[in-house]
């Protein structure tokens, strides 16, 4: 492991830690209202200071960080779970279900991935609990975010139909089930894993996109895209400064899932 | 050639109606299609009411909706936009130009700014620079496509160099390798052991050899960009399709989504075609 990829773990380590330390490091819950310090700059109480309705924002990054750090990799684990079961499977079973996924999977990679998503989350309610919102949200990204995954998946698994230990196997009187989950899944795996690191950077990003936009986590919970969204109200980049440690916090976040992510394409290569 | 022509038009006219069918679904099934805010316009009486749900009633087979939608815009008309109560045509027409215009700056000035990072890359072959130029695209591909357009209104410039940025990390980060692989064949290695300039190995041998590839990144970027206007346009108060897909999904509009997502698919569809077709046309004549 080289330097780069030792510094993205310490990161990745260091901000899941403090993440799930929220309920000691933050002075108060996420929707704690403090009235009489609306707005308020960087304090020894509110280290990051407060929002408009006075609400600590160095306790709603902890807490906004928890969710997006859970969630990320649980909507990437559904996906890869969904590319696995279509894409490897119409791959080993060839034929017309190979054309059949990659008439499925064409169609969901000429739709821009931002404009699908937007779109989908957009007909979805709005106006539902925090939680509900919370599982939506990733729900939506888990669930349309197989597509890539699923094309890359189908091609391998159709050239490992044709390989020999398969041919040998399936010679040998070994069941198409059997064959499937025991010799052709588990060679499977390295593209497995690299795309499920993919998919996480991918999804944080694109919880935030749909956060800004009004369409992610519903209020009084904290994601790191409704965060974000406090952006919109800046006047100039100097006035408010610490309004942009969410970025700073994601931006370091997805580089390290980047570096990492290096490291298990080469095992998938 | 001409069967890959035929083959491209075959697969881009069966994606673009089953990419129609898809959104006219999703609109069909999403919680509250039935629920007309006019319907609770309280100086609407009770026929115009009726009259009101008898229209959305027509819109319930989803089947039936998309083949007279088909059926329509085959004699070009297109619909009526349900929120904004204009023909969808005419929308389309009005906002297409700014949306065009934004794209094609953004993506010139993207593959501008990456081809140039990349060449000058390889060609100064120095660590440091090359660790710089990854860090700066690498930045920005960890910066949601949201964030740069609301800097861009924050820094005041224009919303096509926010969609120069979404697009520039992806394309420099495809073009570096491509080039720094091409740089170390066998071929080049030797071109430069006899002392050819630079520029000769540059646009002789190393350019040549990766147009191909490169189109390829091409039709992707075009994907990209599309999918980046919907935010930078809602967000910079840019009134053009993408705002238009935003407003129309927003509003459950299910004439205007459909008519948006049948052009997103299409425009991207004959890019990537495109791309491909060509690059085929290249690699043929390099043959």
């Amino acid at each position: 492991m080289n330097l780069w990829r030792k510094l993205a773990c310490v990161i990745l380590a260091v901000v899941l830690c403090a993440s799930f330390a929220a309920n000691w490091l933050a002075p108060a819950g996420y929707a704690r209202q403090y009235r009489e310090a609306t707005n308020a700059g960087p304090s020894r109480t509110h280290w990051l200071g407060t929002d408009e309705i006075g609400r600590d924002r160095f306790a709603r990054v902890l807490y906004g960080t928890r969710i997006s750090l859970l969630l990320a990799p649980a909507a990437a684990l559904l996906s890869t779970l969904m590319a696995a079961l279509i894409g490897g499977l119409a791959g080993y079973l060839g034929g017309v279900w190979a054309r059949m996924a990659v008439a499925v999977t064409d169609l969901f990679l000429s739709l821009p991935w931002l404009f699908l998503l937007i779109t989908a989350r957009a007909l979805m309610p709005l106006n539902v609990s925090p939680l509900i919102s919370v599982l939506v949200t990733f729900l939506l990204l888990g669930l349309l975010g197989w597509s890539t995954a699923a094309r890359v998946l189908c091609t391998t698994a159709g050239s490992l139909r044709s390989a020999d230990f398969v041919r040998q196997a399936r010679a040998a009187g070994i069941p198409g089930q059997r064959l499937f989950w025991i010799h052709v899944m588990p060679n499977l795996k390295p593209v497995l894993y690299a795309q499920f690191w993919i998919s996480i950077p991918v999804f944080i990003l694109s919880e935030a996109n749909l956060g800004i936009l009004g369409l992610g986590v519903a209020e009084p919970m904290p994601s790191w895209g409704s965060l974000l969204k406090e952006l919109e109200g800046l006047v100039s980049l100097g006035d408010e400064p610490w309004k942009f440690v969410p970025l700073i916090l994601l931006v370091l976040v997805v580089i390290s899932f980047q570096l990492l992510l290096s490291r298990h394409d080469e095992v998938a290569a | 050639m001409r069967a890959r022509i035929a083959g491209h038009a075959l697969a881009l006219v069966a994606t673009v109606f089953l990419g129609g069918l898809f959104s006219a679904t999703l609109v069909r099934l999403a919680p509250g299609f039935d629920v007309d805010e006019q319907q609770l316009d309280p100086h609407l009486n009770a026929e115009s009411v009726q009259a009101l749900r008898a229209a959305r009633r027509q819109e319930h087979n989803i089947f039936q909706f998309y083949f007279s939608y088909m059926n329509r815009a085959a004699h070009g008309d297109l619909g009526t936009s349900l929120a904004l109560g204009q023909p969808v045509r005419t929308l389309l027409r009005d906002r297409a130009p700014l949306t065009l215009r934004l794209l094609a700056v953004g993506l010139g000035l993207g593959w501008v700014a990456a081809l140039t990072l990349a060449l000058t890359a390889a060609w100064l072959r120095l660590s440091a620079y090359d660790l710089l130029t990854t860090l700066v695209s690498g930045t920005f591909l960890c910066i949601p496509a949201a964030v740069l357009a609301l800097l861009s209104v924050l820094w005041n410039v224009p919303g096509s160099l926010a969609i120069a940025l979404i697009v520039f990390p992806r394309i420099y980060r495809y073009a570096r390798n491509l080039l720094a692989k091409s740089y170390s064949l066998p071929h080049i290695i030797t071109a430069r052991a006899k002392g050819l300039g630079e520029a000769r190995i540059l646009f002789w041998h190393v350019l040549p050899g990766v147009a191909p590839q490169s189109l390829a990144v091409a039709g992707v970027s075009v994907s990209m960009a599309v999918g980046a206007v919907i935010p930078v346009e809602a967000l910079c108060g840019l009134a053009g399709v993408g705002q238009l897909a935003w407003q129309a999904a927003l509003a459950r509009d299910l004439p205007l989504l459909v008519n948006i997502t049948i052009l997103v698919t299409l425009v991207t569809l004959l890019a990537n075609s495109g791309a491909d077709v060509i690059g085929h046309m290249v690699r043929a004549q390099e043959s």
